[in-house]
This record gives C-alpha cells, sequence and structure tokens, in this order.
C-alpha cells in the first residue's frame, strides 16, 4: 500500500484506507475504505462477525494491519503505539465495560484525567482544585456525582458503561469510538443513554457499534453497513434500509 | 584444540559427542511432552511436573526390586510393566492434585504457580522420607547392557539407543493422543471456547481432569524411562523443571513439533558447547541464548498467530 | 491525631510506629545478641517482601527471581568487604598476596578488572542499588515493551535467576563459586565481626527498612500507586487511556529491584557474608511466600510475614528439619488456597473491626482490596 497517495484531505478526521488484517490467512477485514467528517457521527452497523469491532481495534492500534491505512488529521495511526493514538486525541469504549473494579469511581476518573500520563509525571500528580472540579463535572454528566466514593466493582452494569463513558469524556477526544454502548442496558438506561450521548457528541466525531436500530436511527448521521470485513453499503440511515443487499444480509433477519 | 587427534578420531569425538546431544534431546523431550500437554494445551503451571516425573521413576525403582526377588523370571520384560504401572501411579496423582487443588485455580495462573510449587516441595519430603535422600539406580535387565560397536572407537551404549527409541514412540503416541483422538479433539475444544464446549456437551471439567491426569502420566512415564540412563533421588525433578519450561515455552506453546524441535535444538546447543566449554558455562550459554531468544520472540518458535 | 499526615493514614502511621516500637525496643530489649542479629538477617528478605507487594500485589508482576536482585546487592557490598580484607598484609601468605583468597586457590593471579572499582566504598554503595536496577531495567524493557507478562514473566525471571547460580557457581575463580565470598571482617577498619557491630548494624537496617516503608507508602499513595492498580485490574484500559503501560511496569519491577538489593547487601554486612544459595530458584520463590504470607497487599503485612516464616523455618529446622518442607509446602498450598490476603487479610477481616469496636473509630475506607479466593484473575 503507497499511504503517501491519494486523499489525506484535511476534512476529513479519519480517513480509512485499503485496510487488511489477516489472522492466519482469515481476512477479518478485507480492503476497507471510509471517511469520517469533523462532527460527524458515523454508526457502523453489520452482522456478527462482519469485522466491525476488528476495526474499531486497528483504529485504536490494538490491532496491527497487515495492509492499507488509517490516517487521523493526516497523522498515520498504522505504525503509532495505542497509548500515542489516545494522546492524539482518539478514544475508545469497549464493548464490555472496562474499567478498574479496585479503585473508586473518583479514582477511576482521576487516572483518565489527561495530565502526568509519564512515570515521573504521575508520582508528581497532585489531586489539584481543576482535577476535583473536571472529575465533579464528568461525574455529574454520567450520573455518578453521589458515587464518587464507591469503588467501581459495586456500580450496576449500566453504571459501569457510563463511568467507562465518563473516563474517555474526560481526556475529551476528537474522536470518540463506541462498542455497544447501550448493550445490556435496562430500557430506562437506554434512555438515559441515548441522552448522554447526544449531549456529548457535540463537538466531536463519533464512530458507534449498535445493534439496536432505533438507537441508530436516532442518533446517526451517516452509516456504515459491514460485511465478511467489507464495506457493503454507507450512507444515510433512510438509503441503506433501503438497499436490498443489506436487507438481504442484516436488517432482514 | 584439535591438533593432536587424527580426522577418523575427531570423527568419532564428533559422533560421540552427537549421541550424547541425542540423549539429553531424549531427555528433554519426555520431561517437555507431559508438560506440553499441561501447560501447551491447558496453560496450566505445574511446578510438581519434576516430582510426577521422579514417582514414575520411583515406581520402576520398586518394580525393579520387588520383580527380581520374587518373579525373576520376568525380569527381562519388568521395564514395560513398571512403564504402565508409572503412568497409572502418576496419572491417578495428577487426577487427586486437580480435583483437590488446580481446579480451584483456572482463573489464577500465578497462584497455581505457587500452589504447586507448595506441593512439590511437599512430594520431595515425602520422597525423602519413604525412599531415604540417597539416590537410587535401577538393575538393569541383562539385554540392556553393554554397547553396540559401531566401529573401532564408536560404542553405542544399549540402554542409551533404548531411551531413544522409548522417546520416538512416546511422543509419537502424545501426538496421535493430541491431534488424532476425540479425547484431543474435545481437549481443544475446550481450551478455545470453554463456554461451548459446555454448551454440546462436553463435559469440560472432566476433559480438565483427564488432560492434567494423562500429562502427569506422560510425566510418570518420562520418569521410568530416565531410570534406564540414571539414579533417582527425590530433588531430582526440582533440578529440570527450568530447562523444561524452557524447552515447552521456546518450542512455543500448545505446539508439539515446537517442542521437539526447541528440545532438539536446545539439547544439541548444550551438548556440542559443553565440549568446547566447561559443563557449567555451556549451560549458562545455552539458556542465556534461549532467553534472549524468547526476549525478541516470545511466542516461542512455533505459534499458530490468534486473534486476541 | 488528624485523619491525614501527607500522604500517610493514620491508621498506616499507627502500624508504622507499632513495628518501629517492635523493631528499635522491643526487640533489642529482651533478644540476645545472637537472636537479634538474626531478626536482622531476617529483616533483610522483608525488604524484598515489600518490594513484591508493589510488583506482584499491587501490580500484578509475579517476578520469581528476586533473589538476582537481593544477591547483586549483597554481592557488591561483599565484594568491597572482601577486597577490604584482602589488603596485601592480611593475604601474605598467598602466591599472589592482595587478591582474595579464593582467587589465589583457583590460580588467578590478577584481580578482575571488574573487581577494581569495588577498592571505592562510595562506588560500592551506588553500585548496591545501580547494578540490580539497571539488570531489572533491561530484563523489564525487553519483556514488558513486548507485552510478555503473567506466568511467562514469572518463568523467565525464574530461568534468569537459575543462569545467574550456575554462572556463579561456575566461576570459582573469579566470584568464589559455590562457597561464595566469605570471611568478610571491616568496613572502612570498622570490625563488623563483633557484638557491637552487629548491634549497631541491627539499627541501620531497621532505619533502612522503616524508610523503605515509608517511601513505599509514598509510591502506593500517588497517582502512580493507583496505575499500579488499575494495570492489575485491566491493562488495556490503562494503555487506552494514554499511558505507556509498559514503563510503568519496568519502574515497579527496578524499585522492587532496589529494596530487594539494599536487604541483599544489609545482608551481607550482618550475616558476614554472600553466596549463590541466596540467588537461585529456592531463595527468589521463597521470597514471594514471605510476601504472600503477609498478604500480597499489605506492605507492613509483608514485614510481618518475612519474620514470621523466617521464626517458624529456623525453629522448625532447628527441631524438626524433617518437617519444614512440609511446613512450606503447606504454606504455599494454604496461603494461596485459602488465605490469599494472607495476615494482613486475616488483620482486617476479623481483629481490625474489633479494635475498632472498641476504640470507636471508624474503619478506614478501603483498607485492604479484598481477593475472592474463588474467582479473581491472577494476571
Amino acid at each position: 500500500m503507497d499511504a503517501t497517495t491519494s486523499s489525506g484531505r484535511k476534512d476529513f478526521v479519519l480517513a480509512v484506507e485499503g485496510l487488511t488484517v489477516s489472522f492466519d490467512g482469515f481476512k477479518a477485514v478485507n480492503d476497507l475504505s471510509f471517511y469520517v467528517d469533523e462532527n460527524e457521527i458515523r454508526v457502523i452497523i453489520g452482522p456478527n462477525g462482519a469485522g466491525k469491532t476488528t476495526v474499531l481495534d486497528l483504529i485504536c492500534g490494538r490491532t496491527k494491519a497487515t495492509e492499507g491505512s488509517i490516517k487521523f488529521r493526516d497523522h498515520e495511526l498504522t505504525r503509532m503505539k495505542e497509548h500515542q493514538i489516545v494522546r492524539r486525541g482518539v478514544g475508545r469504549k469497549f464493548q464490555n465495560p472496562s474499567i478498574y473494579e479496585d479503585l473508586t469511581v473518583f479514582e477511576n476518573l482521576e487516572i483518565s484525567f489527561p495530565r502526568g500520563r509519564s512515570v515521573w509525571g504521575a508520582l508528581a500528580f497532585q489531586r489539584d482544585a481543576q482535577v476535583k472540579e473536571r472529575v465533579q463535572e464528568i461525574a455529574e454528566m454520567v450520573f455518578l456525582q453521589n458515587r464518587l466514593n464507591e469503588r467501581a466493582e459495586y456500580l450496576s452494569h449500566g453504571e459501569k458503561q457510563w463511568l467507562e463513558i465518563g473516563m474517555l469524556l474526560i481526556q475529551d477526544p476528537d474522536l470518540l469510538m463506541l462498542d455497544e454502548p447501550v448493550a445490556g442496558m435496562s430500557v430506562a438506561e437506554r434512555k438515559k443513554t441515548a441522552e448522554l450521548l447526544h449531549r456529548i457528541i457535540q463537538d466531536r466525531s463519533v464512530i458507534v457499534i449498535e445493534h439496536d436500530m432505533k438507537f441508530v436511527e436516532d442518533i446517526a448521521h451517516r452509516v456504515t453497513v459491514m460485511h465478511q470485513g467489507k464495506v457493503l453499503a454507507e450512507g444515510s440511515m433512510e438509503w441503506v434500509k433501503n438497499d436490498p443487499k443489506v436487507v438481504e444480509v442484516y436488517l432482514g433477519h | 584444540m584439535f591438533e593432536g587427534y587424527t580426522a577418523t578420531e575427531l570423527g568419532s569425538i564428533f559422533a560421540l559427542q552427537g549421541f550424547a546431544g541425542l540423549i539429553l534431546f531424549s531427555v528433554f523431550l519426555l520431561m517437555a511432552l507431559g508438560l506440553a500437554i499441561i501447560f501447551g494445551q491447558m496453560g496450566v503451571i505445574n511446578m510438581a511436573h519434576g516430582e510426577f516425573m521422579i514417582l514414575g521413576a520411583y515406581v520402576t525403582y520398586l518394580c525393579s526390586q520387588v520383580i527380581g526377588n520374587y518373579a525373576p523370571a520376568l525380569f527381562g520384560v519388568y521395564f514395560f510393566i513398571a512403564m504402565i504401572l508409572a503412568f497409572f501411579a502418576s496419572a491417578s496423582l495428577g487426577a487427586v492434585v486437580e480435583w483437590t487443588l488446580i481446579r480451584h485455580l483456572y482463573k489464577r495462573p500465578l497462584d497455581t504457580l505457587l500452589a504447586t510449587w507448595g506441593l512439590s516441595l511437599i512430594l520431595q519430603q515425602v520422597y525423602r522420607s519413604v525412599f531415604g535422600a540417597r539416590e537410587v539406580g535401577v538393575n538393569l535387565p541383562q539385554w540392556m547392557l553393554g554397547a553396540y560397536r559401531v566401529t573401532d572407537l564408536i560404542e553405542i551404549p544399549i540402554n542409551g539407543l533404548f531411551v531413544m527409541c522409548l522417546t520416538v514412540l512416546i511422543t509419537i503416541a502424545v501426538g496421535i493422543l493430541m491431534f488424532r483422538s476425540r479425547w484431543g479433539q474435545q481437549v481443544r475444544a475446550v481450551m478455545q471456547n470453554r463456554v461451548m464446549a459446555g454448551a454440546v456437551g462436553i463435559n469440560t471439567a472432566r476433559v480438565d481432569q483427564m488432560t492434567f491426569a494423562i500429562g502427569c502420566g506422560v510425566a510418570g512415564v518420562a520418569g521410568s524411562a530416565f531410570t534406564m540412563i540414571g539414579s533417582t533421588g527425590p530433588t531430582a525433578g526440582q533440578l529440570y523443571i527450568v530447562d523444561t519450561f524452557l524447552v515447552v515455552v521456546f518450542g512455543g506453546a500448545g505446539s508439539l513439533l515446537g517442542t521437539v524441535a526447541s528440545a532438539f535444538t536446545i539439547a544439541q546447543a548444550q551438548s556440542t558447547m559443553e565440549f568446547f566449554l566447561s559443563g557449567s558455562m555451556a549451560k549458562v550459554l545455552t539458556l542465556l541464548t534461549v532467553v534472549g531468544i524468547l526476549m525478541l520472540r516470545p511466542q516461542g518458535l512455533f505459534q499458530i498467530k490468534v486473534r486476541r | 491525631m488528624p485523619e491525614r499526615i501527607a500522604f500517610l493514614h493514620r491508621k498506616d502511621v499507627i502500624g508504622i510506629l507499632i513495628l518501629a516500637a517492635l523493631l528499635l525496643v522491643v526487640f533489642p530489649l529482651t533478644l540476645d545478641s545472637f537472636r537479634l542479629n538474626l531478626v536482622g538477617k531476617y529483616l533483610t528478605y522483608a525488604f524484598v517482601a515489600i518490594g513484591l507487594v508493589l510488583c506482584w500485589g499491587k501490580a500484578g508482576i509475579l517476578s520469581l527471581g528476586q533473589g538476582i536482585f537481593f544477591g547483586l546487592g549483597g554481592y557488591c557490598m561483599a565484594m568491597f568487604l572482601k577486597l577490604e580484607a584482602s589488603s596485601p598484609e592480611n593475604t601474605a601468605i598467598q602466591t599472589t598476596p592482595g587478591i582474595p583468597d579464593f582467587m589465589d586457590w583457583n590460580q588467578v593471579t590478577e584481580l578482575p578488572w571488574f573487581w577494581e572499582p569495588f577498592h571505592s566504598l562510595g562506588f560500592s554503595l551506588i553500585a548496591v542499588i545501580l547494578v540490580p536496577v539497571i539488570f531489572a531495567s533491561i530484563i523489564g524493557m525487553a519483556m514488558f515493551k513486548r507485552r510478555v507478562g503473567g506466568v511467562y514473566f514469572a518463568i523467565i525471571t525464574q530461568a534468569i535467576a537459575a543462569i545467574l547460580t550456575i554462572l556463579i557457581v561456575g566461576q570459582q575463580g573469579y566470584i568464589g563459586g559455590i562457597n561464595g565470598i566469605t570471611d568478610l571482617r571491616t568496613l572502612k577498619g570498622w570490625d563488623i565481626r563483633t557484638d557491637d557491630a552487629k548491634f549497631l548494624l541491627y539499627f541501620v537496617c531497621c532505619f533502612l527498612l522503616l524508610g523503605s516503608i515509608v517511601l513505599s507508602f509514598f509510591v502506593q499513595d500517588t497517582k502512580l500507586g493507583r496505575i499500579l492498580v488499575a494495570i492489575r485490574d485491566k491493562e488495556d484500559r490503562v494503555r487506552f487511556s494514554g499511558y505507556d503501560v509498559s514503563n510503568y511496569k519496568i519502574f515497579v519491577f527496578c524499585f522492587a529491584a532496589a529494596l530487594a538489593a539494599v536487604g541483599g547487601a544489609m545482608f551481607t554486612l550482618q550475616v558476614g557474608f554472600m553466596s549463590p544459595s541466596f540467588v537461585g530458584i529456592v531463595p527468589s520463590i521463597e521470597m514471594v511466600i514471605f510476601c504472600a504470607v503477609g498478604g500480597r497487599l499489605s506492605i507492613l503485612g509483608a514485614v510481618y510475614g518475612a519474620l514470621l516464616v523466617n521464626f517458624a523455618k529456623t525453629a522448625l529446622s532447628e527441631n524438626f528439619p524433617e518437617l519444614w518442607l512440609f511446613a512450606m509446602g503447606a504454606l504455599f498450598i494454604g496461603v494461596v488456597m485459602l488465605f490469599p490476603n494472607g495476615l494482613a487479610g486475616l488483620w482486617s477481616a476479623y481483629v481490625a473491626p474489633r479494635i475498632d469496636q472498641v476504640l470507636g473509630a471508624t474503619r478506614r475506607r478501603n483498607a485492604i482490596t479484598p481477593i475472592d479466593p474463588a474467582a479473581t484473575p491472577g494476571e
């Protein structure tokens, strides 16, 4: 893949081109290209095993691409380490809530606060007014302001999901990637989460993987449908919903 | 270094050195096979692996004593009886250990390591209390004594040759067991997806126990084979445990072919270097190289690339 | 008393003061000089155990090679002392006077180059810390940068401990072989073999240990300490919060190595020799059990663990040597299966609430993070 050619156009936040990853010959993602605009909310849908989560893994550096390029604001991500990608402004939420169960909610958020990230920085880190204010602010946003001193272990599943979203928000990423943010939530929690997402997607680009079509319709600017590691269709929800290929492999059943 | 030797002498020296390497290879491989099953397939660290081997060795020793005294007619073939008994002794102990200890710790690999280390200390002391602190050796049957003369200078001891053949047979048996039998299929199913394997009707707890027991049984057979070329003491197992783990890790956990290749490489490297350097330096250099390579290539020589 | 003094909670301050009173007052007043020296020896293992609390308990990195660093620290100290003991006057009867006796016995006629700098006390003291830390950082960089962790790390560190032992044993002429470096006499002319010197060295050891404890409490209370726990919990989440996880692991591994090295140096000073039998697989894994018995998450617990296990070891091996391995084996199994939080866990579960009841004080929040014996990932 020649990474220098073609569109590293400035107005794209994320440009994924010719992305391929193979596990022992099996191409989980196969020659995939898509572009995300500034402040766009992109939802990726598709049947299980289509490679959706793998795409997020590739963008955030968890999995190394076999071929292709991922450009974030013109910086090639495929050669960066995970923490460097995060520091560039890419945040990622995992499918299962990934929080530090042995620490308090406050400490969970504090660790995610983007300061003192080097070893010596962490040793010298002070819990000053700025940190406390920001933690408080984020905790209110994710409905956890009254639980700051509790061990995260004791939160409910939904609250854990919110905490992880809060941990991403405190980093204030330019590109936020959410993997099934409402999966496993109660109806009430789902509603609150949708509300929360609507608020936090202001001023940043978001990639969401989701199966809940109602939710997708609600938030998506554009939808990318993946199937067998490739893009099957892309466009507005209205557009992909009426694409016969999409109906056949995904929406139909 | 080579002056003063004729070409034939040099040739024989290398041949003998190569043979010593092959014996060491057999030793490493025999030890590693059981571990390749337990660590490679199950991911369980059994620090008491050496003690399971020693159990097999002691069973063989007891057999040689009993048969030698009470049924001398069978002495020529006692070893084969001993090997079967050794397998079942070690496998039964393995099953008990799995049931009482290991199964509670599957989710805590580091704690398994510490608990099995404790087990190894206890077993060592049991051996010492029962068999004494001195090393014991078995009496070899007549047909295993002596050597096979290849040339005037090269003599190959028959017991060494026997152990090598035995190693090949056991390796093939383990290979068939792991990759051709129904049990092997179930083991791999359970290791890849425990929940799904359980859902399709595999008794996963039983597979775990069987796997651990068979791995221990293979260790017992290995210990049995060792008595043919060396003596047995209560702490002999501990001496080898690090080498054994390095062989398995170096080969790439989960790959039987890798284990064979890595045992061969390490054994030949060590025995070749022993010719040039002192024994301890040869060992240091070999292990250091292995550790160095593992740092560069942590997945070992052979590893299937998997999706995380 | 206020709830917190700088980074120390009130409970920690009380704990440290009680330990200090025990070490500095109770033991010196009640034990004869032989027993006190023995306690001093046990305390050198407490340095290792504290390091393991941070490295294994907090960050989840089990090193089975702490003997390497204990030994390196001890050997650096021993090399200086040996050179001082091998002055040309003391070694006049040797074929080559002025070199350590074991070199002379092994037909080494010249001091090897790596011994030269150990003529200087300053260099030796720096080397006590620096050599093990550099060694640890090399191991750490090679392993953690490549994401080798868990049982693989444990096995590799164990292999390195084995290699180092074989190396030392094999190099009799250069570093004293299996006997180690023995017959150490004076430190800058001060005879360390007398009862008075041992008494003083005991106190030096205690103060260094208390200093290490306070330092470890400090590290534990910084954000770095919480990140270590976070790494044990969800390594990926830490990475995706913008941290280079490997650097944190290297740091805590080096920190534990430095503590172990100080312990090793104090061991050499108090016991008067250093040998490969403190480096290899068996001593290294025993050091882990000191930490586990005390409670892998408790800094103070580790000190008591080191003291208790060693008291038991001495008592049993003096009276019933054959029982010692059984006891040790049972300890490994018991502490893993039944008391994964060790003495500290038992304390905070059974004793501390009673004391609180009596005193009417509120229990400090998050005293000890409990480990459920049934289901906690070990890595």
